[in-house]
């Protein structure tokens, strides 16, 4: 631990981040659908542990548009949370923002310092934890804590923050508010906590909403009723949403694009219908495999050998290799970047509709976001 | 049974993971070896153990080695200061009043303070342990009726109680030691109990449970070897509280009876020479406090070295070398 | 499949708790289970949480005792045993537990996790040899090495921890294994290794499996046949494809319609999304349990406790439903959801506007 090397942030000019962000913080009104509301660019997080610095997340650049969702999928140790939390700014002390940017409505969050971030906690990025539990103060009434955005940000006393509260509970279908805004959070059932920290997410009506595998402690029913509200939210005040999860079929179901991460990477993404309909990385197509559906019943299901590489052991070259079916010499040499890929009816990859009718995506002309790939093989995939 | 079924088990589910595990944890496969091996890593745990060790062999052989120097008078030398040979070895540091040598003191009394303070923690923790772990393991009126007792125990005085005691019977070693372990199993039994009683509610406690494993069998296997390294820290740190516990009934005149010295017996005599002789008490007192974090950092040490969870912790320094000369471990 | 190995008839088992809100301090966790598992078979058990499922697997691990009902396995109830009956049927029926991280001590290595049953059963490979060969044996057939049986738990990823709670689970050559949810806890590649993994054992072993799992999939896949558990009782079985395709209880078709499914080509479906939460396992509702929730409730639904209804299946299977008014089985899911769905949000408007008001 003590050896670890600290890596300097990277130095960018503060003053113009600065003066970026107080203008737009001050602006408000609602994001036009599609428009991009935030762009990752480059993203490098790294950890210091005992074994020196390793990079959880590498390279990762993706973007979430208003009014839609983005699903980071990936399995446990992939490098998503960090992602989010380093978009959010509240990674843990033993982690550094090595490199990249992320841009929120042009600002870039990763040149601020931690006291300019706060003023975009809340009114421009709002973040869903998995936990609501943890996630809430046991000590206060919940209207409190939902009132505490309102008081902060803009300032409100506690009977208008009170009033503003019991609002917020409305939204997100919390029964009876005027009497449940003084309970604890324990008093409130697991699906309900959800409900009261999504509130606190969307009270500012934030440009952006993380939601960080908001529904896996969650039973199904009461996930599909959380799905439901993310999405009704979704469409009222036309956030840009960012799913993370590690289910297909939730991303199957809610989201409309998806960026698929490994080892700390993103190795494919693009449309869910498309990525789904035609993976063009070995694991996303792996993983799409080893989901047991039309299938017969205990036919053997297809699965993907090994297991992930550890964090301070991810090898050069490709990050799939050990497990990948199709690993030449190339992948152990060379690691593949993410880039554009032709979807498979042949037609251009940005900026044009897709032909068929698009599930998840709201038809229309709006510009699509790229379907890319991190893989050397990804035109030979179906030959596996 | 095995042949067709592993077959298809065999091929794609062999774990890449392996590979580079094994090279990793070559050096750690056996046990004692390793732990040995594990200790040289540590710098402080390894002076410790030097430390402790050293104090041990004193207690052992030093008395005989020492003879009647301890008891000699000789007024002569009385109250020399220490760090100078010009008196001749044996009052290196120094002597009491009475010109006896401070060096062959502290070394008899090392035999003294240890063979009370080893005993008394030996059996509270024994005893404070399993009761702790039983009555934390079966929760119901065991935990209640174990705790008020504990409860109990902890109210009373132990000075006093001490006091009343060692009047009654006669202030020998033994009555020591075993007032000492009274008073002070609550401590044990407090910390075994709540360990236990969480432990006990463990998925893989549940798991001996459906095997059919007997109560006592789980808590053998599956409870002490968790809560130990936890009872042996708290051990060291009540070594130091019962040397100190000894010096104040040696203070009272209950404790070791002179001639026989301890430590404590020690710092408290020459308490009222603190301005005239310092050395008299700051011997024995930095014997004390030497031998007790001593004792601290080893256990510390050692929970952590016998948590498998954990011991990568100490593994450190060590594999930072393997890794610049990767030649010689790469071999077999 | 004449007859089932293990019959569980009418078992019942109350907690007594702190007291709830209503001044009720009896959790009724089991109301009355009656289940059979034939030999070689797979019988998915299926619901939320707090339903009951993970007290039922306890249960029948004798890891808590019952209030009433019987279990019979082949014959003989396990509850009247004692010595060394007991440890005999305890051989029989092993259990795989959820985490796999949780479920192995930390301090013993692999090795001894699995032949650690063996230290209460003696008498089954009594020398240290037989047991040397018979950990290498079990560790081959779930796919680990043999050298594996000297390292510790941590140095294990999860789905190979999983693998070793599966051998310590053989290791008795158990006829009847319970996995309480055994791959929730791991990631959707690593799942694919362990069903699988499974799925080969039984049919290596002819165990029988009793699969508890809230993942509506997986079940799918493993389950010969399934049981839908709501607040302590067993509101629906049936073969799996007869309970997945046809489900007859409301319950259990808001379930398989909540459960997301990896569906890329259709368009987003319409689906039940049901009102409300799961009533308190203290306070359960008047007559049917789910009435609460239901969209098809009616006055005698909370009045009277449903029987469970022998609805005829099309294969000829045997399907059972405790409901009044069990949905119809020729329209199947699809029906069903498009009637749901419009009562459901007639529902939730209701609900909408009296809150409003």
């Amino acid at each position: 631990m003590k050896t670890a090397t600290d890596q300097a942030p990277a130095k960018r000019s503060r003053a113009a981040a600065t003066a970026a962000a107080a203008g737009t913080g001050a602006a408000t009104g609602q994001a036009k659908a599609h428009d991009v509301v935030l762009q990752v660019r480059d993203l490098a997080v790294d950890i210091r542990t005992h074994r020196g610095t390793v990079r959880a997340v590498n390279s990762v650049a993706f973007e979430a548009r208003a009014g839609e969702t983005l699903a980071l999928l990936g399995e446990s140790g992939c490098g998503k949370s960090m992602t989010a939390k380093a978009l959010a700014g509240i990674m843990d002390p033993v982690c550094d923002l090595a490199d990249g940017e992320i841009l929120l409505n042009g600002t870039d969050l990763a040149a601020l310092t931690a006291k300019e971030r706060l003023k975009f906690a809340g009114p421009e990025l709002g973040i869903v934890f998995q936990d609501a539990l943890t996630a809430l103060n046991p000590v206060y009434t919940v209207g409190t804590q939902l009132g505490e955005a309102f008081r902060i940000h803009r300032g409100l006393n506690a009977k208008q923050a009170r009033v503003e509260a019991i609002d917020l509970m409305k939204r997100v279908g919390i029964p009876e508010p005027e009497s449940r805004i003084n309970s604890y959070p324990h008093q409130f059932s697991g699906g309900m906590r959800q409900r009261i920290l999504i509130a606190m997410a969307v009270a500012l009506n934030p440009r952006l909403l993380i939601a960080d595998e908001p529904t896996t402690a969650l039973d199904v029913t009461v996930q599909a009723q959380i799905m439901q509200l993310l999405r009704k939210l979704r469409e009222e005040g036309q956030m840009a949403v960012i799913l993370i999860t590690h289910d297909l079929a939730v991303v199957a179901e809610e989201a409309d694009s998806v960026a698929v991460m490994y080892a700390g990477n993103v190795v494919e993404s693009g449309p869910v219908s498309e990525v789904f309909a035609d993976p063009r990385h070995p694991y996303t197509k792996g993983l799409l495999e080893s989901v047991p559906v039309h299938l017969e019943r205990g036919a053997r299901l297809k699965s993907i050998a090994g297991s992930p590489p550890e964090l301070h052991d991810i090898p050069a070259g490709c990050v799939y290799q050990s497990r990948c079916p199709l690993v030449q010499d190339i992948c152990r040499a060379e690691r593949p970047v993410l880039r554009p890929v032709t979807s498979v009816t042949g037609t251009p990859v940005t900026g044009a509709p897709v032909t068929g009718t698009p599930v998840n995506v709201p038809s229309g002309t709006e510009p699509r976001p790229a379907r890319t790939a991190a893989c050397h093989f990804s035109e030979e995939i179906n030959n596996v | 049974m095995k042949s067709s079924l592993t077959e298809g088990v065999a091929p794609d589910q062999l774990p890449v993971a392996h590979e580079h595990q094994n090279e990793k944890n070559d050096g750690k496969q056996d046990g004692r070896l390793s732990l040995f091996r594990l200790l040289l890593k540590d710098r402080f745990a390894t002076v410790s153990a030097l430390i402790l060790v050293f104090v041990g062999l004193t207690a052992l052989v030093g008395p005989a080695l020492m003879g009647d120097l301890a008891t000699k008078q000789n007024l002569l030398f009385a109250n020399k200061a220490p760090f100078t040979l010009a008196h001749g070895w044996e009052y290196f540091l120094g002597s009491d009043s009475l010109g006896r040598s401070m060096l062959a003191r502290l070394v008899v009394a090392s035999r003294t303070t240890l063979s009370v303070a080893l005993p008394a923690v030996a059996v509270a923790l024994f005893v404070g342990s399993l009761w702790g772990v039983w009555a934390g393991y079966h929760r119901g009126w065991r935990e209640n009726v174990s705790m008020r007792i504990a409860d109990v125990i902890m109210s009373f005085p132990s000075l006093l109680l001490a006091v009343v005691v060692l009047y009654v019977f006669s202030p020998s070693a033994a009555n020591i030691v075993l007032i000492l372990a009274l008073t002070r199993i609550p401590i044990y039994l407090r910390t075994a109990r709540a360990e236990s009683a969480e432990l006990q509610s463990r998925t893989f406690v549940d798991a001996a449970r459906t095997f059919g494993a007997k109560p006592n069998a789980i808590i053998v296997r599956h409870v002490i070897p968790v809560v130990l390294p936890t009872l042996l820290t708290l051990a060291t740190l009540e070594f130091c509280y019962v040397m100190l516990a000894e010096s104040s009934l040696s203070f009272l005149g209950i404790g070791i009876q002179p001639p026989d010295v301890s430590w404590g017996l020690m710092v408290s005599q020459g308490r009222q020479y603190l301005q005239t002789a310092w050395w008299l008490s700051i011997f024995p007192g930095v014997a004390i406090v030497v031998t007790t974090i001593a004792a601290n950092v080893l256990a510390a040490w050692l929970r952590i070295a016998t948590d498998p969870a954990q011991r990568w912790r100490l593994a450190l320094p060590r594999k930072r070398l393997i890794a610049r000369i990767p030649a010689k471990e790469a071999k077999p | 499949m004449s007859e089932p190995l293990l019959k569980i008839d009418g078992l019942t088992k109350t907690f007594h708790v702190a007291k709830s809100a209503s001044g009720n301090t009896r959790l009724k966790a089991l109301d009355g289970i009656s289940l059979t598992v034939g030999r070689g078979e797979t019988l998915g058990l299926v619901g939320e949480s707090g339903c009951g499922k993970s007290t039922l697997a306890r249960t029948l691990m004798m890891l808590e005792t019952p209030d009433e009902g019987t279990v019979s396995f082949e014959g003989t109830n396990p509850f009247g045993l004692r010595g060394k009956e007991l440890l005999g049927w305890r051989r029989r029926v092993q259990m795989v537990f959820q985490d796999p991280f949780a479920s192995l001590n930390a301090r013993m290595n692999a090795g001894d996790i699995i032949a650690e049953p063996w230290a209460t059963h003696r008498g089954l490979y009594p020398t240290s040899r037989e047991r040397e060969a018979r950990v290498r044996e079990l560790l081959h057939m779930v796919g680990l090495r043999p050298s594996d049986a000297r390292k510790s738990p941590q140095e294990f990823s999860g789905g190979q921890r999983q693998r070793i709670g599966i051998a310590r689970a053989l290791a008795l050559n158990p006829d009847v294994m319970i996995l309480d949810e055994p791959v929730s806890a791991l990631d959707l590649s690593v799942q694919a290794q362990v069903l699988n993994l499974l799925n080969e054992l039984q049919q290596e072993l002819g165990v029988s499996y009793i699969f508890i799992s809230h993942d509506l999939t997986v079940v799918r896949h493993v389950a010969d046949r399934v049981a839908v558990m709501y607040l302590g009782r067993i509101i629906e079985t049936g073969a799996t494809e007869e309970v997945f395709d046809h489900p007859r209880h409301p319950y259990t078709a808001a379930l398989m319609s909540a459960s997301p499914k990896l569906d890329v080509t259709g368009t987003r479906r319409d689906r039940i999304v049901l009102q409300g939460e799961l009533p308190s396992p203290l306070d359960p509702p008047s007559g049917c349990r789910f009435r609460t929730r239901c969209w098809k409730a009616q006055d005698i639904c909370a009045d009277l406790s449903p029987e469970p209804q022998v609805l005829a299946a099309p294969d000829g299977t045997k399907h059972v439903a405790e409901c009044h008014f069990p949905l119809d089985s020729i329209k199947g899911l699809t029906g069903a959801t498009a009637a749901a769905m419009s009562t459901a949000t007639a529902a939730a408007q209701s609900t909408a506007t009296a809150a409003a008001q």
